[in-house]
């Protein structure tokens, strides 16, 4: 009988976990399972560019979907059905068919779901931004002078707010508990950003939650969305209201088998679950060790985690079949981006971490000009964030995140003190 | 010997591609990128990590 590993998920984390086990020599059988009904696809554009423009559900498809490795061959695809249920001692998943799948190892990438407001009022026309239907969805109603409310402020929020504004909408932002992007920017920058929006026409609302959906005052639209109330009282009437508060790890299917599922899946530095057996996790339903902080085990939901998880995992997960040590662990350096009215903002670490924070160039309240920021806890750099800087500097501040050199080292590097 | 292409209606100069392969891509003065068309067998695991951290996926192995 031919040994298996099943992947849990079937998007960026799934695509890169096999491409990872077939190119650490795994030649058993891969099968990946999905809810999805598309192949693995390229998220970031949903709240950006394809937003924009999407084109027909063909063309939106073809332009995201993700292109798998010439070497992963022989992977065996179930979409269109998630996994509901896994007995890690017998070994079996449940796929929401009733089938029962068995594996010899596992791989968790299962991956986000959108938060959701909790407050009273209709249901109906609140949009999120996660899947390509989400985003055909919204973009359908994103005419120009259109009210939109985009609620949170976070990377998607406000990604939706400046392409809903590019597009002609009248757009408010409440940003919710913090500023903009303000975890990942640290308090300066999100101000600069704000004021940045709001150049360009989006207003922001800060410091309220929402505490009640209106109704659209519309006989025709009974039980849908016309606006919101926040917890200052003020009352927004909107024609569009956008939810991008955040995101719930897809953990309940592994419910029932003694994991620590508190925030995602609890994994050792090797991508590996703890107390699991042959299971690993990748992705940002991954919550692990940062060995390059030395702070606690937590998720990242940046981009490239999937990939440099993926990479740690399969190796992993082989050397645990094959009853050998993993390879020695490394440490992903998560980065990130946005792109805001075709400013682009690029970030390296863990900027949320830090206990002090220095601009190195440019001035944090106009992002637009060219500004480079750093982070740093206990006196080590373990962040840096561009705005309006070409990626070549972006890059530089990158290595020395990564040697975690004094800033004094970056301003006598060349090209870097000049340009401002 | 392998052969890339980067489809530049596509690239949007993120330098991604430059960290997972500096052998093959480079990021200029101005922030454009430039990277070398053909490259040796021996940079082959690079440049797929290079296509793999692309964020617009434009970079393309020619066969």
């Amino acid at each position: 009988m031919s040994s298996r590993i099943v992947v849990a998920g079937a998007s960026m984390g799934g695509l890169r976990a096999a491409e990872q086990l077939r190119a650490a020599g795994w030649e058993g059988e891969i099968v990946v399972v999905g809810e999805e009904a598309h192949p693995p696809y390229n998220r970031p554009p949903l709240s950006k560019a394809l937003l924009a423009a999407p084109g027909t559900p063909e063309e939106a498809l073809a332009a995201v979907q993700f292109r798998p490795r010439a070497s992963a061959t022989g992977i065996e695809w179930r979409l269109g059905t998630g996994i509901v249920a896994a007995d890690l001692a017998a070994r079996t998943v449940t796929l929401g068919s009733g089938e029962s799948i068995s594996y010899d190892g596992l791989v968790i990438a299962t991956g986000l779901r959108p938060a959701r407001i909790v407050a009273p009022g209709p249901l109906g026309g609140r949009h999120v931004v996660r899947s390509l239907e989400d985003t055909l969805a919204l973009h359908k109603e994103l005419v120009p002078g259109a009210r939109v409310l985009v609620v949170g402020s976070g990377f998607i929020g406000c990604e939706v707010a400046a392409t809903a504004s590019e597009l002609g909408c009248s757009t408010v932002l409440v940003e919710g508990a913090s500023g903009p992007m303000e975890r990942s920017l640290g308090k300066e920058l999100a101000d600069g950003v704000r004021g940045f929006l709001n150049a360009r026409g989006v207003e922001t609302h800060s410091g309220a939650r929402v505490t009640e959906f209106l109704t659209k005052e519309n006989g025709n639209d009974a039980g849908t969305c016309g606006g919101v109330v926040l917890s200052d009282g003020t009352r927004l009437a909107a024609d569009v209201v956008v939810e991008a508060v955040g995101s719930h790890p897809n953990t309940e299917w592994l419910q029932g088998n003694g994991l620590d599922l508190s925030d995602g899946v609890l994994c050792d530095e090797h991508l590996r679950v703890v107390n699991a057996g042959p299971v690993v996790a990748v992705g940002d339903v991954a919550r692990f060790p940062d060995l390059r902080t030395g702070a606690g085990a937590r998720r990242v939901e940046h981009w490239a985690i999937p990939t440099d998880t993926a990479k740690i995992a399969a190796p992993a997960l082989l050397a645990y079949l094959a009853g050998e040590d993993p390879p020695a662990a490394s440490a992903p350096l998560p980065s990130f981006w946005t792109d805001l009215f075709k400013i682009r903002i690029q970030g390296v670490g863990s900027p949320a971490l830090a206990d002090s924070v220095e601009v190195f160039e440019g001035d944090a309240s106009a992002p637009e000009a060219g500004v480079a920021v750093g982070y740093f806890r206990a006196g080590r750099l373990i962040g840096a964030v561009t705005a309006g800087l070409p990626a070549g500097i972006q890059l530089r501040y990158r290595t020395a995140v990564l040697n975690q050199e004094p800033p004094g080292a970056l301003a006598v590097a060349p090209g870097v003190a000049s340009r401002t | 010997m392998g052969n890339i292409h980067v489809d530049r209606k596509l690239c949007d100069n993120h330098g991604q591609c430059a960290i997972a392969a500096p052998d093959v891509f480079r990021m200029n003065d101005d922030g454009i990128l430039e990277f070398d068309e053909g490259f040796a067998d021996t940079l082959l695991d690079e440049v797929e990590e290079a296509i793999d951290v692309c964020p617009v996926q434009a970079i393309f192995l020619k066969d």
